[in-house]
């Protein structure tokens, strides 16, 4: 199509094998220069290994790479660097205790005298960091800054090092919408200096605002490349799983039992010691889904926390099931029927090292039927874990890998298949379908669901408001540590609700939508 | 016919794996005896005669064969017990005094009681893995309650080990006569040896047993589970409700325990005594080195027991026969230790290689 010397980046019958798993099945893939092109797929269909390929990270079983139309052996990321190659990992690769400059700089760092400058660093970096629009302070330590921030990082990691192409991989998966937004400008700003971009990404609204073309694959072969603007979201949402999906939730009307959960007046303090939490309250029923919704950093994380038994409270009363927990213990409330999906799957909800039937049981290690005594059951765990990994549609090939060979999405349905097999009363779900495609999207809505219609209490945690309007019964929406206000989901609406998140009281909004 | 295919791949792979696991420190021991000649030939003296002496050393003989297994017991205990530490998380170099504390402690019992021997040995093995113990949970303590990093507490601890025991050895718990050491132990406390005229000791059947139980304790029970879960990542491990501070402690008690018992043995089959210490035995540090060699697997610390026990017991050798130094073989030692660590480099060349020999196997 494109005539030749156009393109950025040409692949040409990629093929990457692991053990039990063709990860890339002759993949060909092209970038056009100056275009934001999506590479878009199921969990595990292997998007970032074909992107890993193009970076050196990985080498190829076959197949042929092209850079600026000269065939190139890409057989580590030096290789790549020295083409103008520069990658934003799904998990970053950042040194926390160093400063931005001293991440940035890393491997390529100015000298004088053989001494390392810091101030031709810091201007350097601050010079690229204005050209783009990045806003990043060059001496903030990266512990220190956020998320977002730590993503800009990277970007200008990339930058520093002579990029003119950008792999991102799922850049937005950790980003507040406002946050996703202001990334948006970012890269227009590197498209119109002539850069090109390859986005992975599983929400599909992105890859229609976003990107010029889409490459979907699926099980690692390549399925084709489009023109955003020829195709529907519902197109592409079948292009990539293979069969219809529905991406809207379909739920009945809530049928609410008596009070599971009770949070009364609970203060906490976050890790840098000020109060996280100031004063919330609110109750969750069986047979409901009650959603908090709010910015990223407003209670959130400490929140389920403390609900959990992981972050002392300072003040407040909780009460599950009609009694008064006083010290929460993780064991003791996971024992009582309580279930939590973490928001942090790599920090807190695995152990990448281990074997999935070793995640697996993570929690319920020495009881029945895994454990009898002091005695681990390997057969039963093993059997259990099979069962486990058919019944979620986890996709690997053996229960005995280790959980950091599975692609992103799946390592999140073997954390939701643990969480939900466990039969609880109640169920914290802080960011479920965070990096997950549209296929178990689907699937983990439906599970949600199912669960509430199984009479289950549910507290969802969510950033993304899509997801709490959709799925919420009652939306409750958290602000510096305070619930300025609980809504029917009848009478949430987007706007509504994106005001009270900024802090606007109830009131405000309410009158503000007389008028309106 | 697809799953066939994937377990067949996934097997090949896996006995590829195990293949590496074996070759690695197979190239090590050999880098590190070629290094060791050179070195030789510089200064002098003749490899090939000095290495069939280290041969000879330890399977040139029954008694050779004995020795090096009675250098070997001790090793086999300091390396589980640095292996079982990283296992959690920690770091215990505090092998030496964990070693002194428990060698006094089962000697005491030894010379202080009389009973029979079925209550006798147990009793003086318990006391001293309880030394042990307490030596190493204290680091583990102070770990998990105030944060005090392990490498600091433990190595203090080798010194509060050595002093302590050098001043009981050497006062109130002195013999009458000339010699720096406690009484002997008698006979009902001592680890029988089992070849006539020979210092082998029931002590390497207990070593075997005890490595069998760490790993049975490591991957066949729940506070096994526990201990890996916190080691590989211990915010996931609190996630699972697993009282991360407890195991801390009761894990560094079970390492302390281990080297202990490296201790205990030495005083209950081999010395029948506790004597003075000059300074540290060096069987904590050493190890350190097994841990890493034997990849802080159970059986491969046995083999690295082994390794080193043959090099310790061929050094001796190969200064009094052949004149080679001692320090010689240290520097083997560290060339095993360092290729070995640095098994990334393996890997490396290891995956260069296939990639290439595949290339050309696909090509035709
Ligand atoms: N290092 C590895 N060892 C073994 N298998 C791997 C490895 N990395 C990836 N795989 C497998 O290759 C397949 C493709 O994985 P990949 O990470 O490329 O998926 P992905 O498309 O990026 O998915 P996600 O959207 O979930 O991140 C998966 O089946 C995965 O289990
Ligand atoms: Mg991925």
């Amino acid at each position: 199509m494109a005539s030749g010397n156009n393109l950025a980046v040409e692949m040409k019958g990629i093929t990457k094998r692991f053990p039990g798993v063709i990860a890339n099945d002759r993949v060909d893939f092209e970038l056009e220069k100056g275009e934001i092109h999506a590479l878009l797929g199921e969990n595990g269909a292997g998007k970032t290994t074909l992107m890993n390929c193009l970076y050196g990270f990985l080498n190829a079983d076959e197949g042929e790479i092209f850079i600026n139309n000269k065939k190139v052996e890409v057989t580590d990321p030096n290789v790549a660097i020295n083409h103008g190659i520069g990658m934003v990992h799904q998990h970053f690769m950042l040194v926390p205790p160093f400063t931005v400059t001293e991440n940035i700089v890393l491997g390529k760092e100015p000298t004088e005298n053989n001494m390392i400058d810091y101030k031709t660093a810091n201007q350097n970096v601050r010079d690229i960091s204005k050209q783009y629009g990045l806003n990043v302070e060059p001496t903030a330590k990266v512990q220190d800054i956020s998320v977002g921030m730590q993503q800009r990082v990277e970007i200008l990691k990339a930058l520093y090092r002579g990029a003119d192409i950008l792999i991102l991989d799922e850049p937005t998966a950790v980003l507040t919408p406002q946050e996703v937004e202001e990334l948006v400008k970012i890269m227009e700003s590197l498209t119109d200096e002539g850069k090109s971009i390859i986005f992975i990404t599983h929400k599909l609204k992105e890859v229609q605002s976003i990107a010029d073309r889409v490459t979907v694959i699926r099980s690692g072969k390549l399925i084709d490349t489009v023109k955003t603007d020829t195709v529907t979201t519902n197109e592409l949402a079948n292009m990539m799983v293979g069969r219809e999906v529905i991406l809207e939730v379909e739920k009945e009307e809530a049928n609410p039992g008596e009070v599971v959960l009770e949070v009364e007046d609970l203060y906490a303090k976050n890790d840098r010691d000020l109060m996280a939490l100031n004063g919330t309250s609110f109750s969750v029923k069986r047979g409901e889904i009650l959603g908090i919704a709010g910015v990223d950093g407003n209670g959130q994380t400490e929140l389920t926390e403390v609900l959990t038994g992981l972050r002392k409270k300072e003040k407040g009363t909780i009460k599950f099931k009609g009694r008064e927990i006083t010290k929460p213990q993780t064991k003791r409330l996971f024992e009582e029927g309580i279930s939590h999906i973490p928001e942090d799957r790599q920090k807190r909800g695995l152990i990448m090292e281990f074997k999935l039937y070793e995640n697996l049981i993570l929690g319920r290690h020495d009881r029945k039927p895994y454990a009898s005594g002091l005695n681990l059951n390997n057969k039963k765990i093993k059997e259990e874990a099979r069962r486990l990994i058919k019944e979620y549609d986890i996709r690997t090939p053996s229960e005995t890998v280790q959980a950091k060979s599975l692609s992103g999405g799946n390592q999140q349905k073997l954390i939701i298949a643990r969480e939900f097999d466990r039969k609880p009363d109640l169920l914290i779900a802080a960011q479920p379908t965070r990096g997950i495609d549209v296929g178990a999207i689907e699937y983990i809505h439906n599970s949600l669901i199912g669960q509430r219609d199984n009479n289950k209490a549910i507290l969802l945690i969510s950033l993304e408001l899509d997801e709490i309007l959709s799925l919420s019964d009652r939306v409750a929406v958290i602000y510096e540590g305070k619930i300025v206000d609980i809504l029917d989901i009848e009478d949430a609406t987007e706007e509504k609700l994106g005001l009270m998140m900024a802090g606007a009281e109830s009131e405000e909004v309410k009158g503000g939508g007389q008028v309106g | 016919m697809v799953d066939k295919n994937i377990s067949e791949r996934k097997a090949k792979y896996l006995q590829k794996q195990r293949l590496v696991d074996l070759i690695v420190p197979i190239i090590a021991i050999i880098a590190g005896l070629i290094v060791g000649a050179i070195f030789m030939l510089i200064i002098g003296a003749e490899p090939i005669k000095a290495y069939i002496v280290l041969w000879n050393s330890s399977f040139g003989s029954l008694r050779g064969f004995g020795e090096m297994l009675v250098n070997t017991v001790p090793l086999i205990f300091t390396g589980l017990a640095v292996a079982f530490g990283f296992k959690i998380g920690l770091f215990n170099i505090g092998g030496d005094g964990q070693f002194l504390v428990s060698y006094l402690a089962a000697a005491y019992i030894g010379y202080m009681f009389q009973l029979p021997m079925y209550i006798h040995l147990p009793f003086a093995l318990v006391a001293g893995i309880i030394a042990g113990g307490v030596w190493g949970g204290i680091a583990g303590y102070l770990k998990a309650k105030l944060g005090i990093h392990e490498v600091i507490t433990t190595i203090m601890f080798n010194y509060i080990a050595l002093h302590l025991v050098g001043y009981l050895v050497g006062g109130p718990l002195k013999a009458e006569g000339p010699l720096p050491a406690t009484p002997k132990i008698f006979d009902t406390a001592k680890l029988p040896r089992f070849v006539p005229n020979m210092r082998i000791h029931y002590g390497i059947f207990l070593a075997l047993a005890v490595a069998v139980l760490i790993y049975y304790i490591l991957w066949k029970t729940t506070f096994g589970y526990e201990v890996r879960a916190t080691g590989q990542n211990p915010d996931a491990a609190q996630f699972g409700g697993i009282n991360v501070a407890r195991n801390m402690v009761l894990a560094m008690f079970i390492s302390g325990a281990l080297a202990g018992l490296a201790g205990s043995t030495q005083a209950l089959g081999l010395e029948y005594r506790a004597y003075q210490p000059f300074g540290f035995v060096g069987y904590g540090f050493t190890g350190i080195a097994v841990a890493l060699v034997g990849k802080g697997h159970p059986v491969g610390v046995v083999l690295g027991a082994l390794l080193f026990g043959v090099l310790s017991r061929g050094a001796m050798m190969m200064q009094s026969m052949v004149g080679v130094p001692k320090e010689v073989i240290e520097i083997i030692q560290a060339i095993i230790i360092m290729f070995i660590a640095s098994e990334y480099i393996f890997k490396y060349l290891a995956r260069k290689w296939r990639e290439r020999k595949g290339g050309v196997a696909d090509a035709s």
